[in-house]
């Protein structure tokens, strides 16, 4: 059954992200974007991951996804003129990524020794990783998050009278 | 001293399983699961169903109350028949679709603005041993899948092709985006406190009582009190419920993303609108009022899913309270609100339930998390000066 829903996930995912690269509307292939993060989060689902792609669907759905789209509308309209069927230099710096993250994942020990895990990973396992090993990133990340937060407040705070 | 009545809708459903199993003996065990989620989504369809059409009858019916009316009263006794002559009339209007409208968006977004509300309504235990899905990571999939919602609105708003339904969709974005982080952060304590993002996990830490009769439930804590109002409020611009409803605010922008919208598709944005406000309840009353727990000891012999839905009712009925004697707030002062105050105040929060935990969950720790919160919130509002707006109005050329 595992097999049937990789497939079918594999293919929707697949489709969608061919759909965001290829439809000629800019707001039609930002949806298809948001509906193929889905897709990759049912694929962490589909690992055991569930955190990994609830945080997926919350962080990509609901914020990434809506910051495309608002910067979409924001800018300059072209109805679809004028985008060539094919931008080369987009395929470029695709491939480049592509074959740098296959590189990356490739090089990856721990990757390597990995086996099928049908244990799912608790809530409770990622918390007690994150807070006794990799403590000083944690603290890292909650400190530049406070500050954007603060700027942020700054810049509201300064309203025209 | 659990009542027979409170498990009897868990063991009919299993009784039949067992029963299918032993008479079927071919199907696999994965049909049988299978049958048993399709059952709980059944049941959570049936029973919300049936509170919109009773929701939708009594808001008017209140309201009405409120306005010195007398409401719905023509079709059936009390007018109890109203939601079946609505879902007719709005089954047999015609349903127009702009000519420059994206017809598939705009067919698709009433369906995706709601199945994300019934989804969230899965996932929150509606008695004891009652969740329909019971999944580890319960309240993050709540938050999760209710952020998919802002997309469903853009859909709706950009589909339409009409400028009052992309100015309703603008600001319904903005104000849900602004207002997800308080509602998020404002859940934070309980999951901190109850050691689990899992909702029966939550419930079960809210179920000690005090003497027998004093529940132990997160609301009645200062941190928890602060939380929940903000939690509530949050909640409130979520459901884009009066005074939040600038997005589909009738004195301005028609009804803002879902003005092109007639007969059977605006009906399916009304339900997503009164099953996100369940959804909102009823993760408010899990987190924070006990969930299925009887407020007292000795109330037990009620079944749980009755004080559930007891709970859901009296929040539901300050939706409607609020919707009547509220008035529409502008939009910068909604937005500055969320930034402003809800947001600080729910990162206080935080800090104050820690000390309460730390003080020893007792009186002491009760005083501690008051006093910080307090200092907080005064210190807010001599920052912000968000008490100068409520001093009294001077007029210049009007008296």
């Amino acid at each position: 059954m595992n097999i049937a829903a990789f497939s079918l996930l594999t293919i929707f995912t697949l489709a969608t992200a061919a759909a965001a690269a290829l439809l000629p509307r800019l707001i039609h292939a930002a949806l298809c974007l948001a509906l193929s993060f889905i897709g990759v989060a049912a694929f962490y689902a589909l690992l055991g991951a569930e955190f990994v792609g609830l945080v997926q669907i919350l962080v990509y759905v609901g914020a990434v996804a809506v910051l495309i789209v608002f910067t979409i509308l924001l800018t300059h309209r072209e109805d679809g003129k004028g985008v060539s069927a094919m931008n080369w230099g987009g395929v470029a710096v695709a491939i480049a990524v592509f074959d740098g993250l296959l590189w990356a994942i490739l090089k990856t020990p721990s990757l390597m020794g990995a086996t099928a895990n049908s244990e799912p990973i608790t809530v409770k396992q990622i918390g007690i990783t994150l807070t006794a090993g990799y403590m000083w990133p944690l603290q890292c990340t909650g400190i530049l998050l406070t500050a954007a937060f603060i700027g942020a407040l700054i810049l509201v705070m300064e309203e025209k009278r | 001293m659990m009542p027979p009545v409170d498990q009897s809708l868990v063991l009919v459903k299993h009784a039949f399983l067992a029963c299918l199993a032993s008479h079927v003996p071919w199907l696999p065990a994965w049909c049988i699961d299978c049958l048993s989620g399709l059952i709980n989504i059944g049941a959570v369809l049936a029973v919300f169903l049936t509170l919109f059409a009773l929701i939708s009858v009594m808001e008017r019916k209140i309201l009405a109350r409120i306005q010195n009316r007398y409401g719905p009263n023509r079709v059936g006794p009390f007018g109890l028949l109203q939601p079946v002559a609505d879902g007719i009339k709005m089954l047999i209007k015609e349903d127009v679709v702009p000519r420059n409208a994206d017809k598939l968006v705009h067919y698709l977004a009433p369906l995706a603005m709601l199945t994300p509300a019934i989804l969230a309504l899965c996932v929150i235990p509606y008695g004891r041993g009652m969740t329909p899905v019971s999944i580890d990571g319960g309240i993050l999939f709540f938050f999760a899948i209710g952020s998919a919602t802002e997309l469903a609105v853009f859909m709706a708003g950009w589909a339409s092709n009409n400028k009052y339904s992309m100015l309703g969709a603008m600001r319904a974005i903005a104000q849900m985006v602004s207002y997800e982080l308080p509602l998020v952060m404002a859940a934070v304590p309980v999951v901190m406190i109850a050691g689990s993002l899992s909702p029966d996990v939550i419930v079960e830490a809210q179920g000690k009582y005090l003497f027998h009769t004093v529940p132990q439930w997160f609301v009645l804590t200062p941190w928890g009190a602060a939380t929940f109002l903000l939690f509530f409020t949050a909640g409130l611009v979520e459901s884009n419920r009066t005074p939040f409803d600038m997005p589909e605010g009738e004195s301005e922008i028609v009804a803002g993303h879902m003005t092109e919208y007639s007969g059977f598709k605006y009906a399916l944005f009304f339900m997503a609108e009164y099953f996100g406000m369940f959804a909102v309840s009823g993760l408010a009353v899990t987190l924070f009022l006990g969930g299925w727990n009887a407020p007292a000891a000795w109330l037990q012999f009620i079944p749980s899913w009755i004080w559930f839905f007891a709970k859901l009712s009296v929040l539901l009925f300050v939706f409607i309270w609020i919707r009547g004697t509220l008035p529409r707030m502008r939009i910068d002062h909604v937005m500055s609100f969320a930034w402003k105050f809800m947001l600080p105040m729910a990162f206080v929060c935080i800090p104050a339930a820690a000390l309460w935990h730390y003080a020893g969950r007792g009186p002491a720790g009760w005083l501690l998390s008051l006093l910080l919160i307090a200092a907080a919130g005064a210190g807010l509002r001599k920052i912000t000066g968000i008490g100068e707006k409520f001093a009294p109005r001077t007029y210049r050329f009007a008296e």
